[in-house]
Formats: structure tokens, C-alpha cells, sequence
């Protein structure tokens, strides 16, 4: 009876340790929000990881080696993606997709970072996650929140020739920073006064004096740093109040829900937004393997930031024939990688330098966002 | 001049919006002084109903005028059975009760509502459509009051002249006013007590619901969450103008609203929070009753 007690922990024990990561397979951790209020942010990048993970394998892996793709959902909860980031290091994950939003990647950080591995964030733009230098085995595939604020300020110098401006936030950490950088960027270049910089409350029913204040102070447009139900809601009580002003808007309201929440008071409003790149050849090859494996061409938030981050991954895993942290770190900072997002090379500080990464300034013409050119 | 002018249109929007929700605020809780946490809720699923149905009457091609009237009275008519039978399900077991059971109880209802909406709708922004559209006589003046926001001030203000004249002068509010002093005494004599208060919640879900819509016109989009907030504000003014009063309310909604229009016009938007609640602070140190609150009576 012993013995064959013995024998059955034994061969537990060997199934157990034979089920993850067989030695020759390269494994791809994929986290981020997966379900919740905030799955569409998330989504994207499994379907991204897993559409070149299919590529690479069907011409014979990466230096020999099979790709997979582990997903693991946090949420976008802090305290579950250090769940997620245990798990992934305990299941012997090669490098990491993600996470998705910032909040949630500087809480997991930390156990990457101790288990030396390389993360790349397809999304979460929070400036001191790279610029900090606490977090070396960190990169991103996207522009960083402080890049929107000065963007924005060149754009109303030299484009829209603006002498006086209102800078409006939501006094929320997005918003607000948005609105610090454009203010600082303006202030340096010289070219545009900042007559007005407030907070409000994004989830006040009424502007009417905020908006008076604005026209007091003269402004010839208003840049406002936040998220769509509040620009909306200014946009459109400042046009019922016949201010037609240019609002000039950052990339967490340039989307379709401004759109129809302005309605038509939204026309000839700016915002920055990510660099369009549908125009690049990769990303149209990308968008078809989607179409064939998910059934649309709709691919979602973040997705080229993601298919970009894995194709530079696994460009670093193929130059550096390792998968050895320190072997991966290497390549990443010296090889440059062509992937969707245009030929990336990534800084000291691990964020990517490529001309699909940055924003551009899109316009709303005729209920739609096009590109300012 | 120009600018006190139209930072006091301001202030008056906002106050008489304030207004419109805490006067159910403080007719719930001057008659069976329990502070109905759910009101907020009602708010928000009057403006939900209404813009299900003005969503329909648009797709069949009614005018505006015309939708914005049914979908007040379906509204009304929606809200009132949420209010009623909010009042049976979750306070009327809890009346024997002390004082915080029913306190919870609402804010337990308010939860489950919110989710609830959560659950059956989207917890996305949903645009709402203009129903009161710009009058023609307003044009000159829009750039300082929206025909909206002076829709919303008649309507708060005829809502608080009729409550007044209902609750002193008929039959009806007599009860309620026995209700309000002396329940088990007013049951004594007569009174039906459980139908006083189940008219109160419908009179009080009304008037969210009319709330709900209006203040929709106005801010264009509506959300689960709008109850909570908006709720907090109202609840600050009814407390601002002593809780029970009707006259109070309103009074302390366009206190509240004031406050915050000058304090953004003349200091910074980014402080009115802590001007509207400073405020507050010193007037319940004063009175603390609030504005037209009547101070408890000992009964010995």
C-alpha cells in the first residue's frame, strides 16, 4: 500500500512538472485587462500576440523554438496583476506582453523585475514607468502622456496661430497632466499666453461660469485635458453660449464616444490622437489575419501597439539567439526591429523611437475624426 | 457689471437644477424623516425612461415639444412605481425600527438600483437629446441663460409654490402634516398613514423624475452615476436650507449654486468645492437647522 502511494505522488508529481513550458518553446505572457468594464482595452493584445505567434510558428519559430501565448487577466485592478504577474513568473513565461493600463503595470513591475524578466506595455502611457529608470526591464510601444500636452501647444502656435488660450483640466491625474505640459510647453516656447488654468468637476451638471470666465479672460481657444463626458459636456455648453472658440482636446476624448455625446456641437473640435498607421503594409497584413481568425477587421484598441511590442520581442529573442534576460535586454537596446508601428528602436529608457509612434492632431469633420494635415 | 450678470445666470442654473432634486430630498424626509439615498436613483431612471422613449417617438417623427411631454409623463408615471414600491420593499418593513436600519436600507436600495440600471443598460455615456430645444425669444439672451436652464427655474419653482399649497391647504397634506408630528397619534385619528406616506414617495419619485428628464435636456448625456452625484449636491442643499423644509430646499440649492458660480468667477473653479462645503460648515455652526429649518422641539 505504501509503495503504491509512493508511486502515485511520483507520477503526480511528474505530470504536474511535465505540464508548462517544455524547454524549446518561447512563451509569450499576455496580461492585462481580459473581462470587466475595461476588456475592450485588453482584448486586443491577446488577439495581437497570438496572430504573430501564428506567423512566426508557421515559418519554423524563432530560432528554432515555438512561440505560445499565456493569457492572464488582471482587470486593470492593481491588486490583481500581481496576481497575473506571479502566476506568469511561476509558469516560466519568456517575456511579457503588458500590462495594459499604468496603474495596474506599476504594480506588477516590480515582480518582473525580481524575476528578471522583459516587459513591453502595448498602452499604458504613464511618463515615470519608463522615464523614472527605476524599472530597466521595462519598455513600451506607445507614445507617453507627457508627448500629448506639447503637442498640443505647437499645434495651436503654429497651426491655428492662437496669442491667448484657456487651459481647462478635469483635476483627474490624466487630465491634469495633459494640461501641465501643454501649459509648460507653451510657457517655454513664448508664443501663446495661458489667460486661464482651472480644474472641474467632469461630473458637474453646469459650466456657465467656468465658460464666462473664458470669454473674460479673452481666450481665443480652449485646450482641455480629459475624458470625453466632460469634454462634451464643455464643448457643448460653450456653443449653446455662442463661443465658437477652437477646443483643442487630448487623445482620452478623441474617440467615437465624443462624437455622438456632442453630437454636432463637437464639429471643428482638435485632438491628439495615436499616429494613424492602417497605411503601413504590416499592419494591413495584420488587420486581414484578424479578419480570418476573429471574423472582422475592427481590430481594437491598442492592437498595433501589441502586434508592434511582439514582433520587437521576438525580433530581440531571434538577434540575441537567447532567451536570456540579459541577452534580450541587449538586443532590444542595440537591434533595431520592423514591425507595424515602422522600424522601432527603443531608448536608454525603453521607450520606442518609430514614426508610427508620437500622435498627430485629428479634427472632427463631419461627425468624424480626420487627420489634420 | 456684464460679468456678476452672467455669473449670477450662472449660479441660478445650477441652483435651481440643485433645486429641483432636493425638494423630493426634503419632502421624503419632512414627512417620515428618513433620508431617502435612493432619490438620487430615481433621478437617474426618470432620465434613462425618458430617453428610451424619446429614442421611440424620434423614430416615428413626432416634434420635439410632443416628445418631451409623453416622455415627462411616462417618467412620472415610471418613477412613482419605482418610488412606491421602493417604499414597501425596503422601508415600510423597517418602520418600527431604529433610525439607522432605514438609513442603510436606502442606501442598500440605491446600490442595488444603480447596478441594477448597470446590469439592464450600459454603464456607458449615452447622449440625450435636446426635448426643449432654443426658443426663438430666447435667442438674444442665450449667450447668458439656455432656454433649458429657464425651463428648469419655472419648473422648480411652480414644482415648490404647488408642494407648498398642497401640504397647507388641502386635506391631504393636513394628513401629512399629522403624519409628520405625530405618527401613531395621526393613525389614532383616523389618519391612513401607510397611504400618506406611499403618496409621498410618489409625489417625491415625481419630481425626480421630472427632474431627471429636464436636467438631461440640459447636460446632454446621462449616465448610471448621475443620480449619485447629482443626489450628493441636492442632498448638501436640502441639509444647507434645513431638511424638511420645501421653501428651505430651494432656498438652499440657490445658496449652494451661487456660491459656486462666484467662487468660480472671481477665484478659481478649481476651489468650488471647498467654498460650496466651507460654506456649508459655517451655516450649520449658526443655525444649525439650516437656513428655514425648524429647530427640533424638545417633547418632554
Amino acid at each position: 500500500m505504501k509503495t503504491l502511494m509512493k508511486g502515485l505522488v511520483l507520477s503526480l508529481a511528474l505530470v504536474l512538472g511535465a505540464g508548462p513550458a517544455l524547454a524549446d518553446t518561447i512563451k509569450i505572457g499576455v496580461a492585462g485587462a481580459h473581462s470587466g468594464d475595461l476588456a475592450s482595452y485588453g482584448l486586443p493584445a491577446v488577439n495581437a500576440a497570438k496572430l504573430v505567434a501564428e506567423k512566426v510558428n508557421a515559418q519554423g519559430g524563432v530560432n528554432g523554438m515555438m512561440v505560445e501565448v499565456q493569457a492572464e487577466d488582471d482587470q486593470c485592478k492593481p491588486e490583481m496583476a500581481t496576481n497575473a504577474a506571479t502566476k506568469l513568473v511561476s509558469d516560466k513565461a519568456t517575456v511579457i506582453i503588458g500590462h495594459i493600463c499604468s496603474g495596474a503595470t506599476k504594480a506588477a513591475l516590480p515582480i518582473y523585475k525580481a524575476a528578471n524578466l522583459v516587459v513591453m506595455s502595448p498602452s499604458a502611457t504613464n511618463p515615470p514607468l519608463t522615464k523614472s529608470g527605476e524599472f530597466p526591464n521595462f519598455f513600451r510601444t506607445i507614445a507617453t502622456d507627457d508627448e500629448q500636452g506639447p503637442a498640443l501647444a505647437a499645434f495651436a502656435a503654429n497651426k491655428l496661430n492662437l496669442k491667448k488660450v484657456a487651459i481647462i483640466h478635469d483635476k483627474g491625474d490624466y487630465g491634469k497632466g495633459v494640461a501641465e505640459f501643454c501649459k509648460a510647453a507653451m510657457e517655454k516656447a513664448g508664443k501663446v499666453k495661458v489667460v486661464l488654468f482651472e480644474g472641474i468637476g467632469a461630473d458637474q451638471v453646469d459650466y456657465a461660469a467656468v465658460i464666462q470666465k473664458i470669454k473674460q479672460a479673452g481666450a481665443e481657444g480652449v485646450v482641455y485635458g480629459g475624458y470625453h463626458p466632460g469634454a462634451s459636456k464643455l464643448i457643448s455648453q460653450m456653443r449653446k453660449k455662442k463661443i465658437a472658440i477652437p477646443f483643442l482636446t487630448d487623445e482620452g476624448v478623441q474617440g467615437p464616444d465624443f462624437l455622438k455625446l456632442a453630437g454636432n456641437d463637437a464639429e471643428g473640435a482638435y485632438a491628439t490622437g495615436l499616429i494613424d498607421v492602417s497605411g503601413n503594409a504590416m499592419y494591413k497584413a495584420a488587420a486581414e489575419a484578424h479578419q480570418k481568425a476573429f471574423g472582422t477587421a475592427e481590430t481594437g484598441l491598442f492592437f498595433a501597439q501589441a502586434y508592434a511590442a511582439t514582433q520587437s520581442l521576438l525580433n530581440a529573442i531571434d538577434k540575441a539567439k537567447s532567451t536570456k534576460y540579459e541577452d534580450i535586454m541587449k538586443a532590444l537596446h542595440t537591434e533595431t526591429a520592423d514591425t507595424c508601428l515602422g522600424k522601432i528602436k527603443f531608448n536608454a529608457q525603453g521607450d520606442a523611437q518609430a514614426e508610427g509612434v508620437g500622435f498627430s492632431v485629428y479634427q472632427v469633420k463631419n461627425g468624424k475624426w480626420e487627420l489634420n494635415k | 457689471m456684464e460679468y456678476f450678470l452672467e455669473l449670477f445666470f450662472g449660479g441660478l442654473t445650477r441652483g435651481s437644477i440643485y433645486a429641483l432634486i432636493a425638494l423630493g430630498y426634503t419632502m421624503v424626509y419632512g414627512i417620515i424623516e428618513l433620508i431617502n439615498f435612493a432619490h438620487g436613483e430615481i433621478y437617474m431612471i426618470g432620465a434613462f425612461t425618458g430617453l428610451i422613449v424619446a429614442g421611440v417617438l424620434t423614430a416615428m417623427g413626432f416634434p420635439a415639444l410632443a416628445i418631451l411631454a409623453v416622455a415627462l409623463v411616462v417618467a412620472v408615471v415610471y418613477c412613482s412605481a419605482y418610488g412606491y414600491t421602493m417604499e414597501k420593499i425596503a422601508y415600510k418593513p423597517l418602520r418600527g425600527a431604529n433610525r439607522l436600519s432605514p438609513l442603510i436600507s436606502a442606501i442598500g436600495m440605491s446600490i442595488f438600483l444603480q447596478n441594477y440600471v448597470l446590469l439592464a443598460q450600459t454603464p456607458n455615456f449615452l447622449p440625450f437629446p435636446n426635448l426643449i430645444g432654443e426658443f426663438e425669444f430666447m435667442e438674444d439672451y442665450a449667450h447668458i441663460l439656455g432656454s433649458a436652464n429657464l425651463v428648469i427655474i419655472l419648473v422648480t419653482a411652480a414644482a415648490m409654490v404647488a408642494l407648498t399649497l398642497f401640504i397647507k391647504y388641502t386635506r391631504m397634506g393636513r394628513a401629512m402634516r399629522a403624519t409628520a408630528q405625530n405618527r401613531k397619534m395621526a393613525m389614532l385619528l383616523g389618519v391612513n398613514v401607510d397611504a400618506v406616506i406611499s403618496l409621498t414617495f410618489i409625489i417625491g419619485s415625481s419630481l425626480a423624475a421630472i427632474g431627471g428628464v429636464l436636467i438631461a435636456c440640459h447636460t446632454g448625456q446621462i449616465n448610471i452615476t448621475i443620480g449619485f452625484i447629482a443626489g450628493i449636491k441636492a442632498f448638501t442643499a436640502a441639509v444647507l436650507g434645513g431638511v424638511g423644509s420645501i421653501p428651505g430646499a430651494m432656498l438652499g440649492a440657490l445658496v449652494l449654486g451661487f456660491t459656486e458660480s462666484f467662487a468660480t468667477g472671481y477665484i478659481s473653479s478649481d476651489y468650488e468645492d471647498v467654498f460650496a462645503f466651507g460654506l456649508l460648515v459655517l451655516i450649520l455652526i449658526f443655525r444649525p437647522s439650516g437656513l428655514l429649518g425648524k429647530a427640533p422641539t424638545q417633547k418632554v
